[in-house]
């Protein structure tokens, strides 16, 4: 297709998309009493509801019922996809890597942001330090990955080095390491790319609820003689508990989708798969859309309850 | 207002109407593989280069679409290559390529939207389609030029149940070891004539302190094809090109005791610890170290021995001359026996039409003939291209590599054979076979390996 064409169509989808709203006002605009107001309403729903059931609702339930078929879809294979994947060896290891990824990303990076946020929190180069931990967010996750790789190039210890960390060992003396291949560390090393990444949102967050924090319990806690740690065990974390929560259920969200990094990084080699990178292989590469789509579903019931509890959350947050 | 409004609407309704149905409303049924005319005088009547396109008559103002993966720098050359059928004909050729054309091209099969013609670089793939129904036999011209120029080798990989449907295009060949000629000459070693030659002239430079051999394996998701290279190499060496068709298409085990004897042979070389990996590390250092930087330690004189098919030659770093007497240079992978003639391992890609109109016929015809592999030749004149087609005139071609590879490839000792991964099921293809050789290079046993690769197997 080319460019002018596909400013053709540009143009055509912005001409539908007025001339359907006009159509809803002209069509609406007359009825002015209160079922008129709901109908007003309705219309202008509807298109939206519309667009959710085609590209949202639609493509889920073809998934789930994908995943309960064969993958030429020709007949109905009750629960064997899930069954593979609780019990083929190469499964098992996908899905005790995702747990590892589901543990120890949200909980250190949380966890880094926090002390990050609590200790430069009022001093003089807040900005600059804030800064720094947040410019990696900035990056995509297959920047990141890119990068990492280059940290963690291998060459033999008698070579002359190309990777930071590796060339590191070297100058100290000590023998090299090749940190994308040895299991089960390695992907201890992929961990530490999205950590690298997520630390700074959750300093973000963390550090807006704790200047949030009102001054008076702070300056009531001083003068009973609390030392720093009391004050951050007793007074910083209760306050700021639903944010951490937030932060905490968005980014395991985001590390059980984690699909990137183990791509650019290591392809999935040397036992460092995960679910979703799984699935995308399975439906896309090596042709077995059934498997993909039973993975996808696993991935969605994993993740339904994290949201569910993380909007509810949100609104208790809200409602303060 | 209100009536003009709507009259806009109207219309453009009408316009997404029409082009909705010209996506869908393309092709027609015809079983016969006679070619096509559009009647009419051909505007290249009378000139040599066009005598095969005149049967196709007038195709002034007609257009094909072209679909492939082959993207610039190289796409400049393909288009340049067109201008004699333009010429000729009077037709015109839309030209798209596209790095996601694997995925897309099934994306737009299910989708109506496929073009005229698309140039495939997996046999598998245009099997897929065939079976689909979506691709059109080839007309008779296309058959007599691939019976003529390419011999029966290359023919069956575009043939699907006894039907040709593609033509080949371009080529490359893998079964290559790229060294350093001066290094060579320096140290007084010589290019190794046969398999045994070649072990012991690794001997000979491991006892010098270098490790002979360099590899590099790591290729994103696509990591451990180098290895599978490798494999289908040794095999179609010891146990011939019969049995490996057999083992391509599934007819023997894929951990037969032939096959396992011959990823043996290739284990001693890549996971020998004498051997491997010059300028690098150990034998798993291959499997992270990616292909693209596999075999640079050659330049530094760090490694001696690198196999990896003919483009290999566009990632040596600028400056670096290939040639027989240059910096780098390739010998064909010596054969371990001489029952089977000069096995060569390659790839390629096949022209696949969507559509049988006169337009696409007579295009296919075209670069199916000698006429277009001279052209594309004079069309790249800084080399990286090659054809297996017989009528290309080596001297056409300018870099020493594609001339080495023409030679290779119409040597009429040459059995070709065809990557054997990328004829095989995806799940294997391009998911257990390129993992599992993975896995080989780290420490997994060769029973293992193969074991995995058969239990994979699409049932």
């Amino acid at each position: 297709m080319t460019t002018s064409e596909k400013l053709v169509q540009m143009a055509i989808a912005i001409v539908l998309f007025f001339g359907v709203m006009a159509v809803i006002l002209l069509l609406t605009q007359r009825l002015r009493s209160r079922a008129g107001e709901r109908v007003q309403a309705a219309a202008f729903l509807a298109p939206t509801l519309l667009l959710i059931a085609v590209g949202l609702l639609y493509p889920a339930v073809k998934t789930i019922y994908l995943s309960f078929r064969n993958n030429a879809d020709s007949a109905w294979v009750g629960f064997a996809n899930y069954e593979k994947i609780f019990t083929n060896a190469d499964q098992l290891q996908t899905l005790r890597n995702t747990a590892l990824w589901v543990v120890l990303v949200p909980a250190v990076s949380t966890a880094v942001g926090l002390i990050y946020a609590v200790l430069v929190d009022r001093s003089r180069f807040e900005r600059f330090a804030k800064a720094l931990i947040f410019l990696p967010m900035a990056i995509s996750l297959v920047g990141a990955s890119i990068i990492w790789k280059f940290v963690y190039a291998y060459k033999d210890s008698s070579q002359e080095q190309i990777g930071l960390l590796n060339g590191i060992l070297k100058a100290v003396g000590l023998p090299t390491y090749n940190f994308l291949l040895e299991e089960p560390w390695n992907t201890l090393f992929l961990i530490v790319i999205l950590i690298w990444v997520q630390a700074g949102f959750a300093m973000t967050i963390l550090s807006a609820s704790i200047k949030a924090i009102p001054e008076d319990i702070i300056e009531a806690a001083r003068l009973d003689g609390v030392s720093g740690l009391q004050l951050f065990r007793h007074i910083t974390v209760p306050s700021i508990r639903p944010s951490l929560i937030v932060v905490l259920t968005t980014i395991s969200i985001s590390t059980l989708k984690v699909f990137d990094i183990v791509r650019s990084a290591t392809g999935g080699q040397f036992g460092t798969k995960v679910l979703a990178y799984e699935f995308y292989v399975q439906s896309f590469r090596t042709l077995n859309p059934a498997l993909g789509a039973a993975l996808a579903t696993l991935i969605f019931v994993l993740v339904s309850p994290i949201v569910i509890y993380n909007i509810r959350q949100m609104r208790r947050l809200e409602a303060r | 207002m209100k009536t003009s409004l709507s009259r806009r609407l109207a219309a453009s309704v009408a316009v997404l109407a029409v082009t909705g149905l010209g996506l869908v409303g393309c092709g027609s049924d015809s079983s016969s593989n006679d070619a096509q005319s559009a009647g009419g005088t051909s505007p290249g009547k009378g000139k040599a280069e066009c005598a095969q396109l005149e049967q196709f008559g007038d195709l002034t103002g007609k257009s094909v679409s072209v679909y492939t993966s082959i993207v610039e720098p190289e796409a400049t050359a393909q288009k340049n290559s067109y201008k004699v059928f333009e010429d000729c004909t009077g037709a015109t050729v839309k030209y798209e390529g596209s790095q996601e054309f694997e995925a897309q091209l099934q994306v737009r099969a299910q989708g109506g939207n496929l073009p005229d013609i698309a140039y495939i670089p997996q046999p598998g793939l245009l099997k897929s389609l065939v079976q689909g129904g979506y691709v059109k036999e080839a007309p008779k011209p296309v058959s007599d030029n691939v019976d003529k120029w390419f011999g029966p080798d290359w023919r069956s990989y575009g043939t699907v149940d006894d039907k040709l449907y593609a033509a080949p295009l371009g080529a490359n060949v893998k079964s290559f070891v790229w060294y350093s000629p001066k290094m060579f000459k320096d140290n007084g070693w010589e290019v190794p004539k046969t398999w045994d030659d070649m072990i012991a002239l690794s001997d000979k430079i491991a006892a010098t302190g270098i490790k002979p051999w360099c590899a590099g394996i790591e290729s994103g998701e696509a990591t451990g094809w180098v290895v599978t290279d490798w494999l289908e190499d040794a095999l179609l060496r010891d146990a011939g090109p019969d049995v490996y068709n057999q083992w391509v298409n599934h007819e023997i085990p894929f951990n037969d005791p032939k096959v396992a004897e011959a990823l043996d042979r290739v284990g001693n070389i890549l996971k020998n610890d004498k051997y491997v990996n010059g300028g690098i590390g150990d034998v798993k250092s291959i499997a992270t170290t990616s292909f693209q930087e596999g075999g640079l330690p050659i330049t530094k004189g760090k490694c001696a021995l690198h196999r990896q098919a003919s483009f290999y030659a566009a990632q040596w770093p600028k400056g670096t001359k290939v040639a027989e007497d240059g910096d780098v240079f390739a010998f064909y992978l010596p054969t371990t026996n001489d029952q089977f003639g000069q096995p060569v391992l390659g790839g390629g890609e096949f022209v696949a039409a969507f559509s049988d109109r006169p337009e696409v016929q007579a295009f296919q015809t075209y670069l199916s003939s000698d006429v277009w592999a001279n052209e594309k030749a004079k069309a790249t004149p800084d080399g990286g291209w090659v054809s297996a087609n017989k009528g290309l005139k080596i001297d056409n071609l300018t870099s020493p590599i594609d001339k080495l590879s023409a030679e290779t490839l119409q040597n009429p000792d040459a059995v070709f054979r065809f990557d054997g991964s990328d004829q095989m099921p995806a799940a294997v293809g391009a998911g257990t076979f390129w993992s599992e050789m993975t896995n080989w290079i780290t420490g997994e046993s060769t029973t293992d390996a193969l074991k995995k690769i058969e239990a994979s197997w699409p049932s």
